[in-house]
């Protein structure tokens, strides 16, 4: 492989990479927090999806306004979930999480089934976005892709400063080590979770906002990254933000790179990374702390 | 003795059913889908049939047709059980389906066991008139190598040596693939790699920076539906259509152009329909759809629409009698069918011996270039009838 | 939080003494529907026994030693594929051969899969179950050794013959049908035999408190690694019989979503029971056939999902004893608390 060649590559990588981070980061929260073990974390990433889709006919070529909006719907949506569905998960065992989490699966497909269809559907760019950039001679890299790293870094910068340079993050960090000292000095602790459970929504739903244009919206979109980021959230610790930057990076990078060398074991070289992963640490890179 | 007496009573049976099945209507099984990525298909060939047998007066040689629908979600997994419920609870008399080759295989199978007559409307699979081919199987659709064949051909006869084929890795994908390998090599020209990637995945950027680091005379593409129209959006955008012209099988462009927009313009393919072949029959029969369903025909809707006039053909040999399985089925096999696309008979092993026709995007549809290959017919490989 | 499933009280006692022959009885009833059933119905009851024996293998993990397995579909897919890669080219199978190397291809894996991830705990050993689970559906599904996402269709099914004759041949129905009803016999007698025994006394012991066990001198790690490997066996056994039902093998066997379907049945049907498993996959599929009836629910019958996600969620939140619980006479103690505090808990 060339040198140019390579490089670009690695742009590829670090691009999904980013964005296996933004919905990562929400899982490895509200399980850090919550200790609710979500799978129907991939839905949320279908659902910022199917917004890309639905809300861009109403704001013509407005991109960012239409993604802002897209961000204060998630964040409503997931207030509701959390006051009407979740709250009542956090005394459940694994098991029950694992079940009616599952279950909550099987009924935001069909709901997306009744209200969106089941076609694939495209989702355009606007104009300032759809162009490409010429890297050398070799090949035009889409603008959109730049944008989307870009967007990527600036949310995992925010998400890095509020988590260690805010109250609130002071508070999530203290919720996550130990909660019931939190509730005794007298915060909110119901208010907390429900903010944390929206920003986790708000981050996938932000995910598949973004990739949306590059992915196109299909069903079982959501179950797809939800494994991969269990496999992310595994190799980086749980709980560990940092970690899962850095796994997703990794993630990224392998999967990227198998593509396009072994492209028939492409689909493997992801859980086999993980394999080695626990073979050598089996708590995940960064399992303690931020 | 337990045989004796249920031979009695069947014998007892069919004489008082005898008289009934005359008239009774017939039980067409229909196993499309009806949700996921291929609804659409599935749709309009349903309509495409029911269309036939809406201009013949809502009968098929005198006989009423009576519908059965399962819905295959296009999931090969739960293909044998869905099969089985139009086989074995509705009992029907003829299984028509489907779009999904996965789907199709397993119908395949449980038809040759059963001994229930299938018409496969769509499905590519080469095996299914192949190497699993039987009697009681047709199809009016197409194998996957057809196409891909003529495309192969076609580009070694405009100049290119050196080619490339990227498409999703299932059984469509690489079927198609071998095809214009097969065809490009012998028109002296050389595949040097055939690029792959999970279906229904649609992230190309990796594969492209490949495409455009390795630089070959051109590329052959498979992909359908969502994923042409991202891909060939993709190509345009990285900029290697300037350099590296791409062809593809018809799906590439059939149902897409709208959503490709300017990025599809110009784009060869072949298929056996274009959009404006400009024929009596054919303009009869878009006319018609296009008044009855309000939507403009496609090659899917054609493929249903065939599967009809196939049925009537050998019911019409078999007076109407469709449980005279022998007469229905050489009825079925020596008929000429009259299609939109062009009149064409069934090879040997039930698959359309057809020409496959050149296409250039322009505009909103794929204008008709030419003939790519005249009555081209798949090889069979492994049939034993 | 997690509260170990014992303590949880989702746990049965065993069962009283005047219902132990009811398993006998439905065995013998069972044997009867082959003369009663249409072909159609007869074909549902073998699935529904072919899920009973993969509910059964899952029960061992999750009720019996507390390991919550997100990825059992893995040994069932496995097997099933080991089954038709081992089809000859002409004439039917052995059994004799086919059985036991489809179980054993399972139980390798299940080898591989639980000595990595029994390193791990909680959260994190359902997660990487899931992983590896994902991981052998991509080997059969991007890889050429199956057919890729289309699968691979079994020429013939197996038959076990002795000098020529074949006395259980599994492409008639009858001889499929007590194949499977001997094969879920034998795998809850196993099971109910390793309830009872040392072995399995251990692996209860580890589910309400590994520590305990350890402090106790248990080599804990063996103990599951071995409750695995036997469960993925069980669950090959499940595999064979579903390949040589259908005829045909497609990577969804082992998609995650059949691993999510066979956690619910035996939640369904209520956990730490094997009575349960077998019922709460009879229920499962059942279930589904209802939901997905056209004739009773026309139009939303292709949303049966809906119906059956929504089912569960209420059954988890009001029933989390399943059915056998119901049946039991359990009345789920639910802590009055306001609604500030969350749910219920057990």
């Amino acid at each position: 492989m060339e040198f140019s060649t390579f490089l670009v590559q690695c742009l590829n990588a670090v691009q999904y990479g980013l964005l296996l981070f933004l919905v990562a980061s929400g899982l490895t929260l509200i399980f850090g927090i919550m200790g609710v073990i979500n799978l129907a974390h991939g839905s949320f990433y279908m659902l910022g999806a199917y917004l890309a889709y639905a809300l861009a006919p109403l704001f013509g070529g407005q991109f960012l306004l239409q993604m802002a909006a897209g961000v204060v719907l998630s964040v409503v949506f997931g207030f509701l979930l959390e006051w009407v569905f979740f709250s009542y998960l956090y005394q459940r065992d694994h098991l029950q999480q694992v079940l009616m989490t599952y279950s909550l699966i099987l009924v935001f497909e069909e709901m997306r089934s009744i209200l969106a269809g089941n076609d694939v559907h495209g989702v355009k760019l606007p104009e300032w976005l759809s162009g490409a950039v010429a890297l050398g001679d070799l090949m035009k890299y889409p603008v959109y892709n730049l944008f989307a790293s870009a967007t990527c870094i600036v949310v995992a910068l925010g998400l890095y400063y509020v988590v260690n340079r805010t109250r609130l993050g002071m508070m999530i960090r203290a919720g996550a080590s130990n909660r019931d000292m939190v509730r005794g000095l007298g915060i909110n602790i119901r208010l907390l979770y429900r903010i944390v459970f929206a920003a986790g929504v708000a981050l996938a739903a932000l995910a598949g906002m973004i990739a949306a244009p590059v992915t196109s919206v299909y069903p079982g979109m959501g179950g797809q990254i939800l494994i991969i980021c269990f496999v992310v959230v595994v190799i980086g610790g749980i709980g560990s933000i940092s970690g899962a930057l850095i796994a997703a990076l990794l993630v990224g990078l392998v999967d990227t790179f198998g593509k396009v060398l072994f492209a028939q074991f492409s689909g493997l070289s992801v859980y086999l990374l993980m394999a080695l992963i626990l073979i050598w640490r089996p708590q995940g890179l960064k399992s303690k702390g931020y | 003795m337990h045989t004796k007496f249920t031979a009695l009573a069947a014998a007892g049976l069919l004489c008082s059913g005898i008289a009934h099945a005359q008239t009774a209507p017939i039980k067409v099984g229909l196993m499309l889908p009806a949700t996921g990525t291929y609804a659409n298909l599935g749709e309009m060939i349903e309509n495409g049939f029911k269309l036939y047998v809406g201009e013949q007066g809502g009968k098929l040689a005198g006989r009423e047709i009576r519908y059965f629908k399962v819905d295959d979600e296009s999931d090969p997994a739960k293909a044998t059980d869905n099969v089985n419920k139009l086989i074995k609870r509705d009992q029907v008399d003829v299984l028509v389906g489907t779009v999904h080759s996965g789907v199709a295989l397993a119908m395949a199978k449980v038809a040759r066991e059963t001994n229930t007559l299938l018409i496969v409307p769509n499905a590519g699979a080469d095996v299914i008139t192949g190497a699993m081919c039987a009697k009681n199987v047709f199809r009016t659709s197409f194998t996957n190598w057809q196409p891909a064949y003529a495309m192969g051909v076609v580009a070694a006869r405009n100049g290119h040596k050196k080619a490339m084929t990227i498409t999703w890795n299932y059984a469509a994908g690489n079927e198609s693939a071998k095809g214009f390998v097969e065809g490009f090599e012998k028109g002296g020209g050389k595949v040097t790699q055939n690029l792959t990637l999970a279906f229904p995945n649609v992230e190309f950027q990796a594969l492209l920076t490949e495409i455009a680091a390795q630089k070959p005379d051109a590329v052959y593409a498979f992909f359908a539906g969502g994923g042409a129209v991202k891909f060939v959006k993709d190509y345009v955008a990285a900029g290697l259509n300037k350099t590296i012209p791409l062809y593809g099988a018809g799906f590439l462009t059939d149902g897409t152009i709208e959503a490709q927009g300017a990025a599809a313009q110009g784009l060869s393919t072949t298929l056996h329909y274009a959009d404006n072949l400009n024929t009596p029959r054919d303009n009869a029969f878009r006319l018609n759809f296009a008044k009855t369903y309000k939507t403009n025909a496609d090659v899917y809707a054609v493929q249903g629409y065939d599967a009809a006039q196939l049925l009537e053909a050998g019911l019409k040999a078999a007076g109407g009698d469709i449980k005279n399985r022998d007469q229905v089925i050489a009825g079925m096999a020596s008929t000429q069918v009259d299609s939109p696309r062009g009149k064409f008979t069934l090879s040997a092993a039930h698959n359309p011996v057809q020409d496959i026709y050149l296409r250039q995007v322009k505009g909103n549809i794929n204008e008709l270039k030419g003939v790519a290959i005249k009555a081209l017919a798949d090889p069979a490989k492994g049939c034993k009838m | 939080m997690n509260i170990p499933l014992a303590a949880a009280g989702l746990h049965q006692p065993l069962p009283p003494s005047k219902t132990r022959l009811l398993p006998l009885v439905i065995l013998l009833a069972a044997c009867l529907l082959p003369m009663l059933l249409s072909e159609y119905a007869l074909d549902l009851v073998v699935k529904i026994i072919i899920y009973a024996i993969f509910a059964l293998s899952l029960e061992l993990l999750v009720g019996t030693t507390g390991l919550i397995s997100l990825g059992h579909a893995a040994f069932f897919g496995i097997a099933a594929y080991v089954t038709a890669l081992l089809v000859p080219g002409s004439g039917p199978g052995a059994i004799l051969l086919m059985l036991p190397a489809a179980m054993l291809g399972a139980g390798c894996y299940a080898l591989f899969v639980g000595a990595l991830s029994l390193r791990t705990q909680g959260v994190y050993f359902i997660m990487v179950t899931l992983a590896f689970a994902q991981m052998a559906f991509f080997i059969f599904h991007d890889t050429g050794i199956g057919g890729g996402s289309d699968g691979i269709y079994l020429s013939s099914r197996p038959a076990f013959s002795l000098a020529g004759i074949a006395l259980v041949d599994l492409e008639l129905p009858r001889h499929f049908f007590f194949f499977a009803l001997g094969s879920l016999a034998a795998a809850y007698l196993l099971l109910a035999a390793i309830q009872r025994s040392r072995f399995g006394r251990a692996l209860a012991g580890i589910r309400t408190n590994e520590q305990r066990m350890r402090a106790a001198g248990y080599r804990t790690y063996g103990y599951k690694l071995a409750a695995f490997v036997i469960a993925g066996m069980l669950a090959g056994l499940a595999g064979f019989l579903m390949a040589a039902r259908t005829g045909v093998v497609n990577p969804e066997l082992l998609s995650w979503h059949e691993s999510g379907a066979v956690l619910l049945m035996i939640i369904l049907g209520g956990l730490g029971s094997l009575r349960g498993a077998v019922l709460g996959a009879a229920a499962f599929i059942l279930l589904k056939e209802f939901y997905s009836s056209e004739a009773i629910f026309a139009g939303f019958a292709q949303h049966w999902q809906l119906s059956l996600g929504l089912t569960m969620i209420l059954f988890v939140a009001f029933l989390p004893h399943g059915l056998i619980g119901l049946s039991r006479q359990r009345i789920w103690n639910r802590k009055q608390s306001p609604a500030a505090q969350g749910g219920a808990h057990v």
